[in-house]
């Protein structure tokens, strides 16, 4: 008899702020947290705008020693696990160490860390190189720093499948939990690639919105002004755990992890399908995993980044995987207000999908004044919306072709 | 610079990269055993201390220093002999 997996706590560090309950009132309010880019060194790229974490405070969580030691990236996850695990109430000094795990999902690692070496070495040559520099720059800091932190000694290890990798790592953290491997799994994603060489690449690519606008309008899914993406940073994570063993300790229960689905495009390595065709497999895929119907579900959170081609592709995939209750389930991008994660996306989203079923209110799509006539769903336009939510989608698609949904449920 | 403005120095930094407290740090500290520094530390701190003298710590020199006046030490000879 496959286990059911609870979510026991979130933590999340976004451009809108690091305190889950303040995100998320902001988030329903409509609020953005992306801003114009101002440092110096980022600001000579075609793209003038990014979700930048301004509030997050490293120091909260680890000692300034440490702060030297960890890329933003796996500081960001840390203080999200902080968080997460206090919300749980687990003590890990009374859990049987290997029952725990960490799965975690990065894009990339540790981007900024790699220039700043790479300058030392042109500079100044090999010899003042930091020592700290591999064991920074690596993406499997985040799950490393994290099960040291609580140490936590089952399997750990973190997951790139680019944009799509928290969903990837939430994937198998359920899997984990469901086969009896593990009684807890923290899990979620996180990013740090603001940073020049990770702004110079996707602009070379022509992936970052460009239009000159007021910052906050600027990320702006299924509207027909749409240009690309806005890069943000950040991170979210979830404890998941084993229904009985939460329910031993009177944990807080969230909701619950129904399932998910993971296909791959395997056509072109960064654009998307036009028709969806994999995509919605991955949704049809969620769907029997978690023993659903498409009208079980009533709400999505979308991948939506804002891409031209990949609004597109997300629509036609729902309509694909849906058929006609696609034109009735309301969903919405939260990229519109804190942009593009990247591989932290998927962290964020989903604890806005369980606190969607918490609290019965659906984000909206901001910045959707003038819809996409090909994008012709219920985006959930400008303004949150009261729904009642017992089963929610989360969407996530990354380049290389991922494509991973991940169903949350109402615990009861 | 004076011997003991080298000592403050160094001690201040070490102080600072393995956040310690600057008070608890003579020349006999060891900075293995009694900070805790790990290899890695150690290695980062070599690095710092030759940006912030403008020196070069030979490896062979390194290897051999474990406490905080044997950093001194090493320094001072260099600035010395500049």
């Amino acid at each position: 008899m496959p286990k059911r997996v609870v979510v026991t706590g979130v933590g999340l560090v976004t451009p809108l702020g690091c305190r889950v309950e303040e995100v998320w009132k902001r988030l329903c309010a409509g609020e953005s947290g992306v801003r114009a880019i101002t440092e110096e060194a980022l600001s000579v790229f075609r793209t003038k705008v990014a979700g930048l974490c301004d509030d997050f405070v490293p120091e909260d969580y680890v000692s300034v020693k440490d702060t030297r030691k960890l890329d933003r990236f796996t500081l960001f996850a840390l203080a999200s696990a902080v968080d997460a695990v206090r919300a749980s109430g687990l003590d890990f000094s009374k859990e049987d160490p290997f029952r725990c795990g960490v799965i975690t999902g990065c894009g990339v690692g540790g981007l900024g860390e790699i220039t700043r070496q790479q300058d030392r070495l042109r500079g100044m040559g090999p010899g003042k190189i930091s020592p700290y520099t591999i064991p920074k720059i690596m993406a499997n800091a985040a799950p490393g720093q994290i099960a040291i932190h609580y140490g936590i000694h089952g399997s750990t290890y973190s997951i790139a499948t680019a944009c799509a990798s928290a969903n990837s790592a939430m994937s198998e953290s359920f899997r984990a939990i469901r086969l009896g491997e593990a009684d807890v799994v923290i899990t979620g994603g996180t990013e740090s690639a603001v940073t020049e060489l990770g702004l110079s690449g996707f602009c070379a690519m022509r992936a970052l919105s460009e239009r000159e606008t007021p910052p906050e309008t600027a990320s702006c899914p299924f509207d027909i002004k749409r240009d690309g993406f806005v890069i943000g940073e950040g991170a979210g994570i979830l404890v998941f755990e084993e229904l009985q063993h939460a329910q031993k300790r009177d944990a807080p229960i969230l909701g619950e992890v129904l399932g998910y689905g993971a296909t791959t495009d395997a056509s072109h390595i960064t654009q998307p399908d036009a028709e969806g065709i994999y995509p919605a497999e991955a949704m049809k895929a969620a769907l029997r995993c978690a023993s659903l119907a498409p009208e079980d579900l009533d709400y999505i959170n979308l991948h939506g980044t804002a891409t031209k081609l990949g609004d597109l592709a997300e629509t036609s995939a729902i309509k694909r995987a849906l058929g006609e209750y696609a034109y009735k389930i309301p969903m919405s991008s939260t990229k519109s207000h804190i942009g593009h994660l990247l591989g932290g996306s998927g962290g964020p989203e989903a604890i806005f999908s369980l606190l969607t079923i918490r609290d019965g209110i659906a984000p909206p799509t901001i910045n959707l004044t003038e819809p996409d006539p090909a994008c012709d769903l219920d985006y959930i336009p400008l303004e949150a919306r009261p729904i009642k939510a017992r089963r929610v989608m989360s969407n996530s698609f990354g380049f290389g072709g991922h494509n991973v949904c991940v169903i949350f449920g109402q615990y009861r | 610079m004076s011997s003991q403005e080298v000592q403050e120095k160094v001690i201040g930094i070490i102080a600072d990269q393995l956040g310690v407290d600057a008070n608890t740090i003579t020349r006999d500290t060891d900075i293995a055993n009694d900070l805790g520094a790990d290899s890695l530390d150690f290695a980062e701190l070599m690095i710092v201390f030759e940006e912030k003298f403008d020196i070069d710590i030979v490896e062979e020199d390194a290897q051999n220093i474990t406490t905080v006046g044997q950093v001194i030490d090493n320094i001072e000879k260099q600035i010395n002999s500049k």
